[in-house]
């Protein structure tokens, strides 16, 4: 394989505002994610308390088992920060280290998810049931959704670590797969909040 | 390295020719991609002006029977549907594209390949959205189609389906373009060309390209709920099981209302280009023209349920969004006035593209009256689904948006193709439409007044509404004859127009500073700046004329053999097809979508591996 040395074609000339296209990019697109989300969010919110037969929230929710894979996807974004403190420092190794603990922490915080659904699905609760069901599983799904984009992205990022040698660029991609984690994060403690917790005291 | 890796490489080898049907397939040159999107929304527009044009005939006299009135739902849902997400929009687009890096002196946009994967997307969509005809019936509850319906108990063929996918990878499309204009617009532009200083249309794609990745996020949700309800048996819109339908009508205006915007403010950027340079004068009130799109990008939030005021909410609502409608009227005055003051007292050339942006500003200034009227609550319950609203949107919508598309065509067809287009054929064209607009689309005020609804099939004789029935018929005939004689033009113009030279119109802006066509490298150096209205300036003002800067090594070598331009590419093709896979797997059978989304996937992975940008000698 021949390795061809190639700035990309953004870092061959000054940006306008200095930040790297790819970074705005990441930055507006999770303004339309913002949208996204809250779009699902204020559909949660209408509908909450408006379902007609159970179950209902606090029928269902355990909250000791959602903080634990809420700390899981918390602590998963402390080990982003740390491989991208490595790779900027440049040391590869320990950025594998740190990348790959965030992919497991990720997809173990899916794993929680996919335990809990089937829960709910066992105590009766499916998208079907009612409204709670309905807007519930397509928030929390989504948000899922996000997360397993999130941990193939991570797990490519890891595997092209191996083939080819990094550079300030790659070191830029790491940037934004960490900006959409912490994202994707975030998200999940407005949903934790507002679904979990606030669910569970109103009594849904 | 000459057995495996030769052999991949010959099979996955770059796409490199420059002519014929690959290089266009493959092209990620925002010059042809802005050409692609003309073409195609032109298409799209004779579909949609054929669906308008069968409704008319059927409304021509009362009782006819031309149509039947399940047809009559199918026409009038894919003509808005078409003429919203495939016509006007893609026309703005194809602006976009051809012109604004050209405008900022830019040599491309920012994400080439992300741009052709935006019009590939568009177009799958719009093919998806159309093949409903011959797949089991086009969609038929209206162009926002109302919970609840859409909803599989009241509508179950799958006409409804292709809607929500079509929507959605129409969505998808325009969302990668608007985020890929956003970052262009703030980091490609030429050295000096501060956020003031740029012209007009720049900043309403800005504008445009924020309140695009911004709302259809949102009309995306609802699409998605629509879908889950429909496919998967969820309870949005069931009111048996609690849901409400008014749900999906507060999420659709949400983005509804911002993508009236969407269409609207294109239109204005290209009115701000054409008026001042065919008047001979800077355009009056740059600032407070950029500041009042701006406003308008924000207050277009805060109006959607001026489309509801008649669904029962509370008066308060009612009252609040009255208000935030009738504030909008402000800053849209104030662009006119502006536009009013750079004609006046200018050296007004009347060339076919400065008729069509007077006959915008004329057109629009009716129906911005209209809407005003409408944002009266108590009047608009008179109103509410009647002729009246249909001719309220046909006057900022046609007399609006696709006026200023024409003054656009005819104001950069010299550029796009070094030919310019016919005048004398331009101005016959310009009356025609002009005249066969208003005798098309004014009577609909006084039918809705009179009491006619809108989406309704037939009507009785005796009613009184079969005389401006006939007349509007006539008057989209003159439209239709109008829109014969532009083809015409178009291609004679191509074959044997008069040549244009760089700078035809005498131009202000830094597209008419390099070739028509423009080289694919657009220029040679990078254009310095140093004031609004560069090119102008530097053809007639004080300040210095437009330097060269050193950007790259190309500066030593002005036929441009030293610029390193993006490569075309194979994977944003293959991309945007297995989105519609996907999305005809979603409608038919699921195994397709997963189909579908591994080819996606498999194409995001080799774009994402291959460079952007070939090196010179691959050896």
């Amino acid at each position: 394989m021949e390795q061809v040395h190639l700035k990309g074609h953004e870092s061959e000339h000054e940006t306008s505002l200095g930040i790297p296209h790819r970074k705005l990019l990441i930055w507006v697109f999770l303004a339309s994610e913002c949208m996204f989300f809250g779009s699902l969010i204020a559909t949660y919110l209408v509908y909450q308390g408006k379902s007609l037969v159970g179950p209902y929230p606090h029928d269902v929710f355990s909250i000791p088992i959602t903080s634990v894979s809420t700390f899981v996807l918390l602590v998963s974004s402390m080990s982003m920060v740390l491989a991208y403190s490595a790779i900027s420092r440049g040391n590869i190794k320990v950025f594998r280290i740190w990348i790959l603990s965030t992919a497991i922490l990720g997809a173990c915080f899916i794993g929680f998810q996919v335990f809990e659904f089937r829960e709910f699905a066992v105590e009766g609760l499916t998208p079907r049931t009612n409204l709670f069901g309905t807007t519930f599983f397509t928030l929390t799904g989504f948000h899922g959704a996000h997360v397993t984009v999130g941990v193939i992205w991570l797990l490519s990022i890891f595997g092209f670590s191996f083939f080819k040698k990094f550079t300030s660029a790659d070191s830029l991609s790491v940037d934004l797969v960490a900006l959409y984690w912490h994202f994707v994060d975030v998200v999940w403690i407005v949903i934790f909040t507002v679904v979990y917790l606030i669910g569970v005291v109103e009594g849904g | 390295m000459t057995t495996l890796g030769n052999i991949i490489n010959g099979v996955t080898r770059r796409p490199t020719g420059e002519y014929g049907i690959w290089s266009w397939l493959t092209t990620i040159d925002h010059k042809r991609i802005g050409i692609l999107y003309g073409v195609t929304a032109f298409v799209f527009f004779l579909f949609g002006g054929t669906e308008a044009y069968i409704m008319r005939l059927q409304l021509s006299q009362s009782n006819l029977s031309l149509v039947s009135p399940e047809l009559y739902n199918q026409l009038f849902t894919m003509h808005g549907t078409t003429m919203v997400f495939l016509v006007v929009m893609p026309f703005a687009a194809a602006f976009f594209n051809f012109v604004i890096p050209l405008m900022i002196g830019a040599r491309d946009v920012a994400f080439p390949r992300l741009n052709a994967f935006s019009y590939w997307t568009f177009l799958g969509g719009g093919i998806l959205l159309n093949s409903s005809w011959i797949l089991g019936g086009a969609p038929n509850a209206g162009w926002f189609g109302y919970a609840n319906i859409t909803s599989l108990e009241f509508n179950s063929g799958n006409g409804i389906d292709f809607w929500i996918v079509g929507l959605v990878l129409l969505g998808t499309a325009s969302i990668a373009a608007g985020l890929n204009f956003i970052v262009t617009i703030l980091n490609l532009r030429a050295p000096g060309m501060t956020l003031m200083r740029m012209p007009v249309f720049v900043w309403m794609t800005l504008v445009t390209s924020f309140l695009i990745v911004l709302a259809f996020p949102v009309i995306t949700v609802a699409l998605i709920e629509l879908f889950m309800d429909r496919s998967f048996g969820t309870n949005y819109f069931t009111p048996e099981k609690g849901g409400d339908p008014l749900l999906w009508q507060h999420l659709f205006w949400l983005f509804g209302h911002p993508e009236v915007y969407i269409l609207i403010l294109p239109a204005m950027g290209i009115v701000s280009e054409v008026l001042p340079t065919f008047s001979r004068k800077p355009l009056f009130g740059y600032s407070s023209i950029v500041l009042a799109g701006i406003a308008i990008g924000f207050m277009g939030w805060g109006v959607w349920s001026h489309h509801m005021f008649t669904v029962g909410l509370e008066a308060a609502a009612n009252s609040f969004f009255s208000i935030a409608t009738m504030l909008i009227a402000i800053p849209t005055g104030i662009k006119i006035f502006n536009w009013i003051c750079t004609i006046w007292g200018g050296a007004f050339r009347p060339t076919t593209s400065a008729l069509f942006a007077i006959g915008f500003l004329s057109l629009f200034i009716i129906g911005g009256l209209s809407g005003v009227m409408h944002a009266v609550p108590t009047s608009d319950y008179q109103q509410q689904d009647t002729y009246f609203v249909v001719a309220h949107l046909h006057y900022v919508l046609f007399g609006g948006a696709i006026m200023a598309v024409l003054s656009g065509v005819y104001y950069w067809f010299p550029k796009m193709t070094g030919k310019l287009l016919n005048e004398t054929l331009g101005k016959i064209n310009f009356w025609l439409i002009f005249i066969g607009m208003n005798v098309g689309f004014f009577p609909m005020h006084f039918l809705g007044m009179w009491g006619m609804p809108r989406r309704v099939y037939t009507y009785d004789a005796g009613m009184g509404f079969d005389a401006l029935n006939l007349l509007s018929t006539i008057g989209v005939t003159i439209l239709a004859i109008a829109i014969m004689i532009f083809i015409y033009n178009v291609f004679k113009s191509l074959r044997d127009g008069e040549v244009a030279g760089n700078d035809p119109w005498d131009g202000r802006t830094l597209e008419w500073s390099i070739s028509s066509p423009p080289p694919h490298y657009n220029f040679a150096t990078i254009p310095v700046v140093n004031s609004r209205d560069a090119f102008w300036e530097s053809k007639y003002g004080t300040n210095a004329p437009i330097e060269g800067v050193s950007v790259d090594s190309a500066d030593e070598n002005e036929n441009g053999h030293g610029i390193h331009m993006p490569s075309p590419s194979y994977y944003p093709l293959i991309a945007s097809l297995g989105q519609v896979v996907m999305g005809y797997g979603f409608i038919f059978n699921y195994a397709l979508a997963v189909i579908g989304g591994l080819i996606t996937v498999a194409a995001v992975y080799a774009w994402s591996l291959e460079p952007a940008t070939e090196p010179d000698h691959d050896e």
